[in-house]
C-alpha cells in the first residue's frame, strides 16, 4: 500500500482540485492557471522523450500542437457545433467522443512527426533542428493559407463541444479532461521509457552506432519516439483548443516551441520527473511576470532611468524567458534534476511511489 | 544456456565473403577480400595499421554496403541489409574503440542489446501485457546468466565508464555475445590493455570459445595473443590479402615479414 502513496496523494489532489473548481472555492483564473500548467507538463515531457532521452535537437515542438489543436477543433466543431450546418452527433455522446477527438488530433499529429523523424534518420543536430524550425513554419503557413478554416484570423466553435458538456453536468470539464490526459501523458512516457523496448531511445542517444550494431532498428525506434512525442503534444493542442475556444496559427509559433524548450532544458534533459517540476515552476513564472504590478516593481530601477519607457507584460516575457534560459545554461546547464529522476535525487520517495 | 541447434550450421559455412572491395573515393580500402569461416573455428585477421581490416568488419556487419562483392551469413546474402537486420542474422561485433552505452547501468546495457528478438513493441510496453512481462522476464533472465557467467554480477547497477578498462572490454564482449550471435567479430580486444589482462583476456576467448556455440573472428595487433588463440591466420596490407595460413606458416612467411618491417609488434 505504502508504494502507492504518492499516487494516492495524487488522485486526492486531482479530485480536491475538481471538487474546489466546482464549488467556486477557486476562481476560473486559477483554474486557467491550473490548466495550463497541465498542457505546459504534456508539452515538456513529450519534447523531453527527443531531446532529452533521444538526445536529438528540435525546436518545432508546437508544429504538432498545432496540428493537434486543428484536428480536434475541426472535428469537434462537425460533431457538436453548428459552424459547419447541423452537429453530426447527439450532445449527449459529447463525454465519450470529445477524448476520442482528442486523441485523434495527436493520432494525426503523430502521423505528422513523420517530416522530421524520416529527416532524423540521416541528419542530427543543428541540421535537424533547422528542419524542425521549418516544419513548424510549413505547418502554420498551411493553416494560414486555408481559408474554409478560418486562415490565419483562426477557427473557432469548439465552444459548443464544451457547452455540451456543461449541459449534461454543470462541472469544470475541461479542467477533468487536462487533468486526465496529464497524468495520462506521463504515464505513457514513463512505461514507454522504462521498459527495454523504450530503452533503445537512450542507446540511440548515447551511442547510435553501437545502437545499431547491437540490433536495435534505429529508424524505427526514432519514428517511434518522435510519434509518441508529437502524438501527446497533440493531445496537448487539442485540449488548448477547447480551453480558449479559439485557435490561430500564431498561437503555435517558434515562440511556442520555444516555451517547450526551456521547460525541457529547465528540468534536466531526459529526466520526466525535471520536465514536470519546471512546467510547474514555468508556468507559475509566466503567471507571476504577467502581472503588471510585479513588472513595473521589479523594472522600477530602469524605468526611473527611462521614464518614457513603458514596459508591457508581454513584452517582458519574452525578455524573461530567453534570460532563464541563459541563465540555466550558464549557472546550471544540466538543468534542475540533470538526467536523474525525482527517486535517484531522494531515494526514500521511491518507497512512496511506483508509477510504472 | 546459449546453446544453439548446431544441425545446419554444420555444412554451411558461418560467414562467406567473395570477392569483396570497399573504395572510399579514389582510395580502395579493401580490394577482392575472400574469406570463408566454419561453424567452431576461432581466426585471425592481422596486418599493418591503415590495411583495411576495420573496413572489413564494418562490412561483414552491414555497416557498410560494399563497392563490390557479396556477403553471405549462414548461407544468405546480406546486401542492402541494415546492420540490426545482420545483427539479428547472427553477427556480433565489438569495437576497436570500447562502444558501450556509458549512461545506462551495465544490465541495461546487455538488455538493450538483445532488442532483436524482443517481440514486444511500443503498445505492449505502454499496457504492460501478459506477452510483454513474459518477454522481459525472458531478457532480464538472459542478462542475469551472462552477468553470472562472465562475473560481472557485482556491476550490474554500476555505469560502465566507472568500470576498469579491462572490465569494459569484457562486458562489450558479454553486450556482444548476449545478441546470441553465430558468429563473434572482435576488432582489436587487447588493444589498451596491460599484459595482465591480456592473459585474462586469452583465458577469456579460449573459453568463450568452448562454452558459446560460437564462431570467432578477430582482429589483433598483440600477436602473442592471436598466435597463441588462432588456428588459421589471415593477412591483409593495403586492402589486399597477402598470406593466410596456421600461426607457424603466417609467422615465417616473407611477404608478412615485409609488410610488418619497422613494425613493434611483431
Ligand atoms: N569511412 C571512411 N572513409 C574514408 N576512408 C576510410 C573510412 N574508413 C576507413 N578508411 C580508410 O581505409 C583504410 C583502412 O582503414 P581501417 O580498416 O580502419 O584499417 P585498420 O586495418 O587499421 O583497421 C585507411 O586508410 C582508412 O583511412
Ligand atoms: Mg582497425
Amino acid at each position: 500500500m505504502k508504494k502507492y502513496s504518492l499516487n494516492i496523494l495524487l488522485v486526492v489532489f486531482a479530485i480536491g482540485l475538481l471538487f474546489a473548481a466546482h464549488f467556486r472555492i477557486i476562481d476560473s483564473y486559477i483554474q486557467i492557471v491550473f490548466m495550463t500548467i497541465g498542457i505546459n507538463i504534456m508539452m515538456s515531457t513529450s519534447l523531453n522523450l527527443v531531446n532529452g532521452n533521444m538526445g536529438e535537437f528540435t525546436c518545432g515542438h508546437a508544429a504538432f500542437m498545432c496540428i493537434g489543436a486543428y484536428i480536434s477543433s475541426i472535428l469537434s466543431v462537425f460533431c457538436f457545433g453548428s459552424k459547419f450546418g447541423d452537429p453530426l452527433l447527439p450532445a449527449a455522446s459529447v463525454l465519450i467522443v470529445f477524448p476520442i477527438i482528442v486523441l485523434i488530433g495527436g493520432a494525426v499529429a503523430a502521423v505528422s512527426s513523420l517530416l522530421v523523424s524520416v529527416p532524423s534518420f540521416k541528419t542530427r543536430d543543428d541540421y535537424l533542428a533547422i528542419i524542425s524550425i521549418a516544419v513548424n513554419y510549413m505547418i502554420i503557413s498551411a493553416i494560414e493559407n486555408m481559408d474554409f478554416i478560418g486562415g490565419s484570423r483562426g477557427f473557432q466553435g469548439m465552444k459548443d463541444t464544451v457547452w455540451a458538456m456543461i449541459d449534461i453536468f454543470d462541472g469544470p470539464w475541461m479542467l477533468f479532461w487536462v487533468i486526465n490526459f496529464t497524468i495520462f501523458t506521463v504515464w505513457v512516457i514513463r512505461r514507454f521509457i522504462s521498459s527495454t523496448y523504450g530503452k533503445g531511445v537512450n542507446a540511440i542517444c548515447q551511442d547510435e552506432v553501437a545502437a545499431e550494431i547491437m540490433s536495435v532498428n534505429t529508424n524505427k525506434i526514432k519514428i517511434i519516439n518522435f510519434m509518441v512525442a508529437a502524438g501527446l503534444a497533440g493531445c496537448a493542442g487539442g485540449l488548448y483548443s477547447h480551453i480558449i475556444g479559439y485557435v490561430n496559427p500564431q498561437s503555435f509559433n517558434i515562440l511556442k516551441s520555444t516555451e517547450a524548450l526551456v521547460m525541457v532544458y529547465l528540468g534536466g534533459m531526459g529526466s520526466l520527473s525535471g520536465a514536470v517540476i519546471s512546467a510547474i515552476i514555468f508556468t507559475g513564472l509566466l503567471e507571476v511576470l504577467r502581472s503588471q504590478a510585479i513588472i513595473d516593481g521589479l523594472l522600477s530601477p530602469v524605468t526611473m532611468m527611462f521614464p518614457d519607457w513603458e514596459p508591457s507584460a508581454g513584452v517582458i516575457k519574452w525578455v524573461m524567458i530567453p534570460l532563464l534560459l541563459v541563465i540555466v545554461m550558464q549557472f546550471r546547464p544540466e538543468g534542475i534534476m540533470g538526467n536523474r529522476e525525482l527517486g535517484d535525487v531522494f531515494p526514500k520517495l521511491k518507497k512512496f511511489y511506483r508509477f510504472k | 544456456m546459449m546453446a544453439q541447434s548446431q544441425v545446419q550450421t554444420e555444412n554451411a559455412p558461418v560467414l562467406e565473403v567473395n570477392s569483396l572491395s570497399q573504395r572510399f573515393g579514389g582510395l580502395t580500402a579493401v580490394d577482392n577480400f575472400n574469406v570463408k569461416l566454419m561453424s567452431g573455428e576461432l581466426t585471425g585477421l592481422i596486418g599493418p595499421n591503415g590495411a583495411g581490416k576495420t573496413t572489413v568488419f564494418n562490412l561483414v556487419s552491414g555497416f557498410y554496403q560494399p563497392t563490390e562483392g557479396q556477403i553471405l551469413v549462414d548461407g544468405k546474402p546480406t546486401a542492402g541489409f541494415k546492420p540490426h537486420k545482420v545483427t539479428s542474422l547472427g553477427v556480433a561485433r565489438t569495437f576497436q574503440n570500447i562502444r558501450l552505452w556509458n549512461d545506462m547501468t551495465v544490465f541495461d546495457n546487455i538488455r538493450v542489446a538483445q532488442h532483436y528478438w524482443l517481440g514486444y513493441g511500443f503498445f505492449h510496453s505502454v499496457i504492460r501485457s501478459k506477452r510483454y512481462k513474459k518477454r522481459e522476464a525472458k531478457v532480464a533472465q538472459e542478462a542475469q546468466e551472462l552477468l553470472e557467467v562472465f562475473d560481472l554480477q557485482r556491476f550490474k547497477e554500476e555505469l560502465p565508464k566507472n568500470l576498469p578498462y579491462g572490465t569494459q572490454r569484457k562486458l562489450e564482449i558479454a553486450r556482444a555475445l548476449s545478441t546470441h550471435p553465430k558468429l563473434l567479430l572482435l576488432d582489436e580486444p587487447a588493444a589498451g590493455l596491460n599484459s595482465h589482462d591480456v592473459k585474462d583476456l586469452i583465458r577469456l576467448i579460449r573459453w568463450i570459445h568452448e562454452k558459446f556455440d560460437v564462431s570467432i573472428w578477430m582482429i589483433e595487433h598483440h600477436m602473442d595473443v592471436v598466435m597463441e588463440l588462432c588456428s588459421h591466420i589471415k593477412v591483409i596490407d593495403f586492402g589486399q590479402t597477402i598470406a593466410e595460413g596456421t600461426p607457424d606458416e603466417i609467422r615465417n612467411h616473407p611477404a608478412v615479414i615485409t609488410a610488418y618491417l619497422g613494425d613493434d609488434n611483431i
